[in-house]
């Protein structure tokens, strides 16, 4: 038996069941839609757990799922080495978000990342400590910069109202999910156009060691999609 | 897998050689204070740091290496010249990234140190040929290279003040470094920033903002570097070779990069300390860019010990001058230092291997 775990909330579960209708797998939820148990109808050795999006990663690269549904974002945050524990079966075309690098919209001189590596440099200098980045994305942001070779930061972490901590004075800059931009013009804050940390989107996903097995090759060959490598 | 035993044996060994020459034994907390010491390093290490909350010392940190609080602990009152020696595990995060190595490095590790706080000129030869008598048995391949040669040539540039800090800050980010130095080989073009309506926000001021919208709308930062100079500094940077022969391109180099000419001449004292204490300078490598890939303390010599064939392996010991770093620590006080780390770990595999 396969177990497939898609968020339990909102409108990633709703197109997570469109998409899989579209392939003849019809899921729904049992009972009210307070319950979180589900089922899978359509095709056989199939059942659907109902988890929160954050978590999924995890139970994917433990085997307790075998197939999830979350963003690319959360599956390469959460998971270090996530290439040796999961594979990405399809992108689903939904669920876009952007992890982005703003700064506050004030900043007239920061045009792009050189900018914001000067700035942070003369913070320092200004201020006696690293100019703060607010983020939950700790890895992701701190692949990206040392990639780009930006020093003179740290993370401050974040969980949540990100945008807030700019104008609390507790962050120079945020490191956050976006899809439209607009909690950050709120904020006035604005996106660095070239510090595009990652382009995340709902993805369906296998756990690494199952992605081999007869009922998943079964599985991907009614969805119409092609074996991973 | 080599037993924790016998790595901690391999420590206690060198620990030994380290006292015959003279050191005292230090033992630094593994619980250090983050505020004071992790801004000190640069981000690799800073990044790597395992750091927890005590409800009374506030933000502390696992000791992710020696020198800076065996240099705190010196410069609170030690006596001059020192030699300390120590033995003790270092922890640092190991985020590989993507994909998980088969073998993925230690996040917790011994490291057997030798630190030597003087102002006798030899003593970078002193801490060189310990280093090399010690590991002698091991055969490992020894890279020597000096971060001084490089900040005096950034400091001779014909640049305004500014633009060589700028440089020399990022001496050991090669990619912003190199572009800096493209941008600053070219005639300033003036920027231009929109004005935007919005309303101020943050802790950066709006008049740390107007002072270097100022500098860059009037391109006033300074004539471009003729084209000369960055073909200079991409000879310095790519000199490697025996030490011998690296010597002499520095000599010639010297002769349009006159700011290196002293740092060179202590090079070659140097290697002849070295040759007076029977190590054939060249069996020793000098790569002039060595120091770009270690930690951002060290101002002068670098120095690492390299097992061959052991692809993925980090340096067995490495280690370098840091006189810059006493003085952040010594408020304002200041003494040379140099010193170095073996990694008895390594050394035990070694041992278990062949030598």
């Amino acid at each position: 038996m396969l177990k497939l775990g898609l968020p339990s909330k909102g409108r990633l579960m709703e197109q997570s069941f469109e998409w899989f209708c579209a392939r003849g797998i019809r899921l729904s939820r049992a009972g009210s839609d307070r319950e979180y148990a589900a089922r899978a109808e359509g095709i056989d050795g199939l059942s659907l757990v109902l988890l929160s999006a954050g978590e999924i990663p995890r139970e994917l690269a433990a085997g307790r799922i075998q197939l999830g549904v979350t963003g690319t974002d959360l599956v390469r945050e959460k998971l270090a080495g996530w290439r040796s524990d999961v594979v990405e079966l399809a992108p689903m075309g939904f669920g876009h978000a952007d992890l982005v690098l703003a700064v506050p919209s004030c900043w007239r001189d920061c045009e792009g990342l050189d900018d914001f590596a000067a700035i942070a440099r003369d913070f320092r200098a200004a201020h006696g400590f690293r100019l703060r980045i607010a983020t939950k994305y700790h890895r992701l942001v701190r692949a990206f910069l040392s990639e780009h070779e930006v020093a003179d930061y740290q993370l401050v972490d974040s969980q949540g109202a990100t945008e807030g901590t700019v104008a609390n004075l507790t962050a120079e800059a945020i490191a956050d999910i976006t899809s439209s931009g607009e909690t950050l013009r709120a904020n006035h804050l604005k996106i660095l156009p070239d510090a595009l940390i990652h382009a995340s989107q709902a993805t369906l996903l296998a756990n690494r060691s199952a992605a081999a097995t007869a009922p998943m090759q079964a599985l991907l060959a009614h969805l119409g999609l092609a074996q991973p490598h | 897998m080599i037993p924790r035993t016998a790595k901690a044996a391999a420590g206690r060994r060198i620990l030994e050689a380290f006292r015959a020459a003279g050191a005292v034994e230090v033992a630094p907390d593994i619980l250090l204070p983050a505020d004071t010491l992790l801004d000190l390093y640069g981000e690799d290490i800073r990044a790597r740091a395992y750091l927890t909350t005590d409800p009374i010392r506030g933000e502390v940190v696992l000791r992710p290496d020696f020198t800076v609080p065996v240099v705190r602990m010196h410069m609170a009152g030690g006596a001059e010249p020192a030699r300390y020696c120590y033995l003790g595990e270092v922890f640092r995060k190991q985020d590989h990234g993507d994909t998980r190595p088969d073998h993925p490095r230690d996040n917790e590790y011994l490291q057997a140190g030798f630190e030597l706080f003087s102002r006798d000129p030899d003593a970078d030869a002193e801490v060189f040929a310990l280093f090399h008598a010690t590991l002698a048995p091991c055969r490992l391949a020894a890279t020597m290279g000096d971060m001084q040669l490089l900040l005096d040539a950034v400091a001779g540039l014909p640049l305004s003040e500014p633009r060589r800090a700028m440089l020399a800050h990022h001496i050991w980010r090669p990619r912003r470094f190199e572009r800096l130095l493209e941008r600053f080989s070219a005639p300033e073009t003036p920027r231009r920033f929109a004005i935007n309506g919005a309303p101020w926000t943050g802790l950066r001021t709006e008049a740390e903002m107007l002072s270097r919208i100022a500098r860059l709308e009037a391109a006033a930062e300074g004539p471009p570097l003729p084209p000369e100079w960055r073909v200079r500094l991409h000879r310095l940077f790519s000199v490697a070779g025996p030490a011998p022969a690296a010597l002499d391109e520095l000599r010639v180099l010297a002769d349009h990069l006159p700011a290196i000419a002293p740092a060179v001449e202590r090079l070659a004292a140097r290697l002849a300390a070295l040759s007076a204490r029977g190590i054939d300078p060249a069996q020793v490598r000098f790569d002039a860019s060595h120091g770009r890939q270690t930690m951002e303390y060290y101002d002068g010599m670098t120095f690492s010990f390299t097992a061959e064939g052991r692809v993925g392996w980090p340096p067995v010991a490495s280690g370098g001058r840091y006189d810059a770093l006493t003085r952040v620590l010594g408020a304002g006080a200041a003494i040379p230092a140099v010193g170095g780390i073996i990694r008895p770990g390594l050394v035990a595999e070694l041992e278990g291997a062949e030598c």
